[in-house]
């Protein structure tokens, strides 16, 4: 199929998706038990990906940072502001993919071989509805939350480093995070979190939701719709930054 | 009441339905017959509007459900249960939670009330003490028999059964046939089941389709089957020999009625 066609057939099931709830109960309960298994689910992994990334960007910068001319307080503000603007947002959310996106790709395209989506249309439910809007909402809710987690992690990662590898006193980079803090990199990074969370959720359901075949189908779609998430998310965040900054 | 008419469809190449047109009453249990890869699955699919027919018209009461919009066809499919051929159970929820899903979604009962309907369309498909079990426990058998369960729950209007005793034992299967047969009269539903289950043919068919190679080939009742001429019928229904002794047998009763 082609290029276009894909498109075409993902907005429409994004516009079908969107009806009105055969039973708001029940859908509440669907969107809480996402948002366990989208939040939930990938707190450890977020959690140490982002102390990781810290302390990792901690060091190279202090690796590159040589010249007695340039002042210590440099050293806080660069992990602070790569951290924010890109490591936490971007890096999670290509994380997210492979985490959140091949479960929900895998899910739906099960339930798509296995008849259980027939089984919801043919009781008169939405089966898009029910499904997919669910996952994308709890998407939009948690993963923006998550960043945010690696956001305060990440920087607290670079302390920790800083710290212990005595390259600089925590008072210093606590010091230095405090000076020539934009808050709209805040800002811009929710952005990227916001898009790339919906991006996370829906084109994992897309390629899951319309799986033909049986389970080699399954695993070769989730597969696929890992890869297609991941350059979208780059996609956009080149977009984002070349719009917003 | 169920009617369509001229029913086509094909995937690619293949032709698997060709201008089929047959009459489902309510009240009776109607059956869909023929060998496998004959398209039984794909007439019923058509018929629930799973796959849309290429050509053809199905009428559901009176009102052309192939005339209807998205939101016309999900108010019709709510009086609609069925089960499917390989189950289709929701694997993430136990017996009981399958079960009760449409009650969930449907109703406004309390959950006590529910609970108690639940347990007893479980003791109806000889389940009691299953609830807590998930699908991925359950054995080919058992996990038909709560799909029979979540298609009756609801009381529908229309009822379809993609082989409902497929992986049956002979008991259980007879008890099968028995209770969608009751629930159809009780409720006076329309029941459509697709079957290789001669058994079955022979307990329930009150109206019978005989398809072959997507074509319509006859039609008729349980009593009919046996003096049925048509040779590829024969072959098909009475392919064993025991089964052939049987039929003549039952022939032999009925000439000496007569006479
Ligand atoms: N989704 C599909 N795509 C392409 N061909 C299909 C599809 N579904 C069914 N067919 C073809 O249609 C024909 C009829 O299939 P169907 O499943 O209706 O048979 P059946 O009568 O239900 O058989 P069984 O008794 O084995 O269940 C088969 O030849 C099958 O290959
Ligand atoms: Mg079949």
């Amino acid at each position: 199929m082609s290029f276009f066609s894909h498109l075409g057939k993902y907005f429409i099931m994004l516009k079908g998706m969107i009806s009105k709830p055969e039973n708001s109960k029940l859908y509440w309960k669907e969107f809480m038990h996402q948002c366990s298994e989208i939040g939930i689910g990938s707190l450890g992994i977020v959690c140490i990906i982002s102390l990781f990334m810290g302390a990792v960007s901690a060091l190279q910068t202090a690796y590159q940072i040589t010249s007695p001319f340039v002042s210590k307080l440099i050293i806080a503000q660069i992990i602070r502001d790569t951290v924010i603007l890109e490591f936490a947002p971007t890096l999670i959310c290509i994380v997210l993919a492979g985490v959140v996106g091949s479960k929900i790709a895998s899910e739906l395209g099960n339930m798509r071989v296995s008849e259980q989506i027939d089984a919801i249309e043919i009781m008169g439910i939405n089966s898009k509805t029910y499904l997919i809007l669910p996952k994308i909402a709890a998407a939009l809710i948690t993963i923006p939350m998550l960043v945010i987690l690696a956001m305060v992690l990440g920087i607290y990662g670079g302390r920790l480093t800083v710290g212990l590898s005595g390259i600089i006193s925590t008072e210093t980079y606590d010091r230095g995070l405090k000076e020539l803090f934009l808050p709209y990199n805040v800002f811009f990074a929710m952005m990227k979190a916001y898009t790339f969370a919906f991006i996370v959720s829906s084109i994992p359901a897309y390629f899951g939701y319309y799986v033909k075949g049986g389970s080699l189908e399954i695993g070769r779609n989730s597969t696929k719709s890992v890869v297609v998430t991941c350059v979208v998310i780059l996609f956009a965040d080149y977009i984002l930054a070349a719009l917003l900054l | 009441m169920i009617e369509f008419k001229n029913i086509s469809k094909r995937f690619d190449e293949k032709q698997v339905l060709q201008d089929v047109s047959h009459v489902m009453y309510s009240g009776k249990t109607n059956l869909i017959i023929g060998s496998s890869g004959s398209g039984k699955t794909v007439l019923q699919k058509c018929l629930v509007g799973l796959y849309e027919v290429d050509e053809g018209e199905i009428i559901y009461d009176g009102l052309s459900f192939t005339k209807m919009n998205d939101e016309e066809k999900k108010m019709l499919r709510q009086q609609i249960g069925m089960l499917f051929q390989g189950s289709a159970l929701f694997d993430s929820m136990t017996v009981e939670g399958n079960v009760k899903f449409p009650l969930d979604m449907f109703t406004k009962d309390k959950e006590s009330e529910k609970i108690k309907k639940v347990n007893e369309v479980l003791e109806r498909v000889n389940l009691v003490g299953t609830n807590n079990k998930l699908p991925s426990q359950l054995s080919g058998g058992m996990k038909k028999r709560v799909g029979i369960a979540r298609a009756i729950v609801l009381n529908p209007k229309f009822l379809f059964c993609d082989e409902p005793n497929s992986g049956l034992d002979p008991q259980t299967s007879m008890l099968i046939d028995k209770l969608i047969h009751d629930v159809t009269i009780e409720f006076n539903m329309t029941t459509i089941i697709n079957t290789h289950d001669m058994n079955s043919v022979m307990e329930i068919g009150n109206n019978i389709i005989y398809l072959k190679d997507g074509k319509k080939e006859w039609t008729g009742n349980s009593k009919d089957i046996i003096f049925s001429e048509n040779k590829n019928l024969n072959d098909f229904i009475f392919a064993s020999e025991f089964l052939q002794d049987a039929k003549e047998m039952r022939m032999l009763e009925a000439k000496g009625k007569k006479s």
